[in-house]
């Protein structure tokens, strides 16, 4: 008869011998940098383009992130609807982002249709005319979106936060409001759509089941554009941290839950303490079973979920703890959240949790490598963090070999309640 | 083409297997058929309450988290109103442990009262997170009850009240594991760097032994047939007017389900839709608009959903919608059109495609409509899909007498 108590034997994920498949590099006949990854069996293919082009660099609030919006809404011999029209008639989606230091256009196809999309996304990067029409029908939808948004309380709770630990004029801690929409003007886009994309800094990250002729038909579409590869000096700005640490807001006199947000400054990936403290992040509000989830939601079901994470910025960065818990819950969790800092501080985590979150860790980058976008996507982060395969390398042992020791020190420099922001908003 | 083998356990559990050695990983993915629509119309929200009980330890072990983490593995499950479907991805080496924890909670739970006690009150946080502390959270609330009389897709997977959910008890609960949680009501799907015998020994080993249990037999009350419009007005604490439009459409099964698919994606699929094109950008009436469906089993919805731009009027807006659809009637649709929707399914599909967790869970759902085959049919038959037959279904599903109209005013 099966004895259903006793576990089958397993091997420990850490014995696993992790690898990251290597990217094939080439460039341009600019000098922009190509990353390639072709693998995967289905025959669908992916493109990044990032531009240093990001919130970073733009003078006034919105410029960045409108810029990079509306290079879908028109050139001088396409209309919005025919833009959208190229891509979506091949069944392609081509996305935009604008984050702090970068702003990606990405495509997204079958691998055969690449030669009818090139050319429009040439054509985005260097002859978007940011018409007035556009322009107004974008602010007052984003105006629109943004009335929306200030009724969630997490969105007011995340801008907010930001605020706090980086400053309301640092790029990660800036927030707009429908006065900053209302000041944008087409002069601003056009004149920063020049200098940054026109005659910007790129880099292009491919992968998929990728075409013979890549490097020519990027070539073909991109090569010959004033871009150059990236030489920017990222801009360093300070930190103008907020001088009271604690806030409770009233957002909604309606509002049934509180959401909290819990935060310090960080250093960034280049610091040596960066990926020890991943792991002792893991094991704090990091994964389902985390200290966190177990007794503030398990336990005591004050939430539907509560994590904590170290956000993903290139020059510094904040670890936050972020959930949303019932009214009445919501001190009591942030005391939680307290006491499970000091347990960090005070105890040795034993070699049974920590020996879980080395193998939940490792199988969890075991699962995440599962196709060429996503071995991609790891690849990306190393490269605009400045870093190379070193990193991921040396993040893996750490993973095998970090202390319990270790942990509980990282947790005395890092999880104490005074250097953190405290924010409820209902 | 996406392969896979099926066998049938004597105890009526079905398996199927779809070998992928390109990954070091392997899934099993169970699937019980059982969802929101399956529940008591005063007990509902159970179905998603036991999804999450399902973590709470099964009769043999503690903790069903634990173990799986330690072997490398990340879970997660979900719930619609259809099915309750459950996820693992771990080392393929480690695949036995997936077997040993799901067939123990296919057997029984431990029907802890903490477990219990404290999942009660983690799904009232997440019906208030996403429901009631949202600006529309209670949309689909309000629209399900307007738009379906007697089908049980009358509430919503999180339940039609808080109060169902507090006032749980664990009998209830003992009672729908035992009507819903058997061998025969369940789709086991196992994918990823593993072979088909391998499959079969240990399902043999560990799903196996468990007693066959009662076949559920599902008898759903049937909706009508919508025969006048039916309109609500709401108004709630929110910045914006917003104007919601439903209109019955078919099963998941029927041959006329691609037909709407790819109506919806016309109207309103993308910034080239008819809908965002006309309405957002060239009459300015809406800051956006969409038009989609859910994909439900019994007959489903095709919704049309916009916020209103500040100062048009909700009957000025209506008409707008109104005007599209009756030009989609009179009209049809242009080859190019149909071609252009037509590839991007073909695209989407691609996409999803593409990861060893999404095609098993696929799979799954597919047997559940009665044919995992239609994962790799589905193509063709959104391909032969002729503009005739959406100038017909145009005209039949927008009938005035099958809408169903929410007007949410702002405050």
């Amino acid at each position: 008869m099966l004895n259903r108590t006793i576990p089958p034997p397993i091997k420990d994920a850490i014995e696993f011998n992790l690898q990251l498949k290597p990217y094939t590099f080439f460039e341009l006949d600019n000098g922009v940098p190509v990353y390639t990854i072709d693998a995967g069996t289905q025959e669908v293919f992916q493109m990044e383009m990032v531009f240093y082009a990001g919130n970073s660099f733009e003078k006034q609030k919105l410029v960045a992130a409108t810029t990079n919006f509306l290079l879908k809404n028109g050139t001088s011999t396409k209309t919005a609807f025919e833009i959208n029209e190229a891509f979506e008639y091949y069944g392609a989606h081509c996305g935009r982002a604008c984050q702090n230091e970068t702003a990606v256009i990405s495509l997204s196809s079958l691998s055969k249709h690449l030669p009818k999309l090139l050319p429009v996304i040439k054509e985005m990067i260097t002859d978007s005319v940011f018409l007035e029409e556009e322009l107004a029908t974008y602010k007052q939808n984003s105006k629109q979106r943004l009335s929306v948004n200030l009724k969630k309380s997490e969105f007011v709770a995340a801008r907010l936060i930001d605020a706090y630990v980086y400053g309301d004029n640092h790029p990660y801690g800036t927030y707009s409001n429908a006065a900053d929409i209302d000041a944008l003007n087409t002069a601003q886009l056009k004149e920063f759509f020049k200098q940054y994309y026109v005659n910007g800094s790129c880099m292009i990250f491919v992968s998929g089941k990728l075409p013979d002729d890549l490097k020519a038909q990027l070539n073909n579409n991109f090569g010959t554009l004033r871009l150059k590869a990236n030489n920017e000096q990222l801009p360093t700005i300070n930190l103008t941290p907020a001088a009271t640490k604690k806030y409770r807001i009233q957002n909604d006199t309606e509002g049934v839950q509180g959401a909290i947000r819990i935060a310090r400054d960080f250093p960034n990936r280049h610091h040596p303490d960066f990926m020890k403290v991943m792991v002792l992040n893991t094991l704090f509000g990091g994964y389902f079973g985390s200290r966190l989830m177990s007794n503030i939601r398990e336990d005591k079901g004050y939430t539907y979920g509560i994590h904590s994470y170290v956000q993903n910025h290139l020059q510094q960065t904040a670890w936050l703890i972020s959930t949303e818990a019932g009214k009445d819950v919501s001190e009591a969790t942030v005391e939680e959240v307290y006491k499970e800092m000091k347990l960090l501080r005070e105890e040795l985590v034993d070699e049974e949790e920590l020996l879980l979150v080395r193998n939940y860790l490792i199988g969890t980058i075991l699962g995440d490598l599962d196709g060429p976008f996503q071995i991609m996507g790891r690849w990306k982060n190393i490269i605009l963090n400045q870093l190379d395969e070193k990193y991921f390398y040396d993040s893996i042992n750490i993973i095998k070999t970090i202390t319990a020791e270790e942990l509980r020190e990282l947790a005395k420099k890092y999880l104490n309640p005074e250097d953190f922001y405290e924010l409820i908003v209902i | 083409m996406i392969q896979f083998e099926k066998f049938v356990l004597h105890n009526g559990l079905k398996v199927l297997v779809h070998e992928d050695k390109s990954t070091p990983m392997a899934v099993v993915n169970v699937l019980y058929d059982v969802g929101a629509r399956d529940e008591d119309p005063n007990k509902t929200g159970f179905a998603h309450l036991f999804e999450h009980l399902m973590f709470g330890g099964s009769i043999n072990i503690p903790s069903y988290d634990e173990p799986l983490q330690v072997a490398g593995g990340e879970n997660n499950a979900f719930t619609t109103n259809d099915l309750t479907n459950y996820y693992c991805q771990l080392p393929s080496e480690n695949i036995e442990t997936a077997f040993w924890l799901e067939s123990d909670r296919m057997l029984s739970l431990a029907f802890g009262k903490k477990s219990l006690d404290t999942q009660r009150k983690v799904v009232s946080e997440e019906f208030k997170e996403h429901y009631i502390n949202k600006p529309y959270g209670d949309v689909w609330h309000k629209m399900r009850e307007l738009a379906y009389t007697t089908h049980p897709y009358r509430w919503m997977t999180i339940g039609k009240e808080l109060s169902h959910i507090e006032n749980a008890t664990l009998e209830d609960v003992k009672a729908f594991f035992y009507k819903h949680y058997t061998p025969s009501n369940a789709i086991l799907v196992v994918a990823g760097n593993i072979t088909t015998e391998q499959v079969k020994m240990l399902t043999e080993k560990w799903f196996g032994p468990i007693p066959a249990g009662e076949k559920y037999e599902r008898h759903l009350p049937q909706e009508p047939k919508q025969t006048a419009p039916r309109k609500l007005e709401v108004k709630a604490n929110v910045p914006l007017d917003a104007l919601y439009k439903c209109w019955h459409i078919y099963s998941r099964t029927d041959s006329r389900y691609y037909t709407i698919d790819l109506i919806g994606e016309i109207l309103g699929g993308g910034a080239s839709s008819r809908l965002f094109q006309s309405l957002v950008k060239e009459k300015k009436l809406f800051s956006n608009i969409e038009c989609y469906h859910m994909g439900s089993t019994d007959t489903g919805l095709l919704t049309i959903e916009g916020k209103l731009v500040k100062g048009v009027s909700m009957a000025t807006a209506e008409a707008a919608i109104d005007e599209e659809v009756k030009k989609l009637q009179a009209q049809g649709v242009t080859d190019k059109e149909l071609e252009k929707v037509k590839n991007k399914t073909e695209s989407m599909m691609a996409f999803e495609d593409m990861s060893v967790m999404n095609r098993a869970t696929s799979i799954a759902m597919y047997e559940q409509l009665g044919d995992a085959d239609l994962i790799n049919k589905e193509l063709e038959m959104y391909q032969a899909v002729t503009t005739e037959q959406i100038a017909t279904e145009c005209s039949v599903i927008f009938d005035e007498n099958n809408s169903n109209t929410l007007y949410y005013f702002a405050n």
